[in-house]
């Protein structure tokens, strides 16, 4: 019986560590076949998020150590503060200087309140 | 018992970074985090503790919700042989006005489906939000209004 539930738990982290590899498989596809910066930006951030997220959780799940899962869970959290704030101040820059957004766009009101010089 | 019930998640948390689970570790972790709460014991009174813990609570659970399913509207997307794209910038007007309530609302924003937060105005009433799918975006403005900024608004006002 332990055995079955030995093997169903190892099926799990398996299950996981596929999932989160195929996100970032996505986030990885994304980031070439999205045409602008900021439309790129939303599968780094989402797609990437998840996928790393996901690899550490079965990381930690599969130590059996509830200290290595506690600090696979901290650094999911950190990246949850971090992939946000770095996608925002790569859009912001790019942005700024003036980079296009892609010709299927269909509206723009930060250059609208904010023209460029 | 509110600063006791913070004070034990503090030493956990502390023992989830330090990575070493003793108790030894643990009495540490909590006498810095007992140290750390005496400190800012002032700012953390207020409304009730335990709804707000609740509507904390109701807020993760939303944005986790929200952060898989927005991962995986991106991957279908992104496998899509024709991508559909309607992306675009536009104003969201901001009702929270505290600077941590609307780092926290840009955060939330970026993780969630089609969302990225650009930047927001010099008087922090506008947050410029890209949408890759910017079709209906008085939709779009909506669901972030009465989603994730009511939550925000009811777990810290």
């Amino acid at each position: 019986m332990a055995d079955f539930f030995n093997s169903l738990f190892l099926l799990a982290v398996a299950i996981i560590i596929v999932a989160g590899s195929l996100f970032s498989l996505v986030a990885a596809i994304g980031l070439n076949r999205l045409p602008d910066v900021f439309t790129r930006m939303h599968a780094a951030s989402k797609a990437g998020t998840v996928g790393s997220g996901l690899l550490l959780l079965a990381a930690g799940l599969h130590a059996g150590e509830l200290s290595i899962f506690f600090r696979a869970l901290a650094g999911f959290l950190f990246f949850i503060l971090t992939a946000p704030i770095s996608a925002h101040l790569l859009a912001r820059a790019a942005h700024e200087v003036g980079y296009r957004l892609h010709e299927k766009t269909v509206m723009d009101e930060l250059r609208r309140d904010r023209p460029l010089e | 018992m509110t600063a006791l019930g913070l004070n034990l998640l503090l030493a956990i948390l502390w023992i989830a970074v330090s990575g070493s689970a003793t108790f030894v570790n643990f009495l540490f972790g909590f006498l810095v985090s007992a140290l750390a709460i005496g400190l800012i014991r002032e700012q953390a009174e207020g409304v009730s503790y335990l709804r707000r813990v609740r509507f904390i609570l109701s807020l993760t659970i939303l944005f986790f919700k929200e952060l898989a399913l927005s991962a995986w509207k991106v991957a279908t997307l992104v496998l899509r042989r024709d991508m559909d794209l309607k992306p675009g910038i536009f104003a969201f007007p901001l009702t929270v006005d505290r600077d941590f309530e609307i780092t926290l609302l840009a955060n939330l924003i970026t993780l969630t489906p089609g969302t990225l937060s650009v930047d927001v105005s010099e008087d922090r009433r506008t947050l410029y939000v890209h949408a890759i799918d910017c079709s209906d975006p008085e939709g779009t403005k909506r669901d972030i209004a009465e989603g994730f900024e009511r939550k925000i608004m009811e777990a810290f006002r």
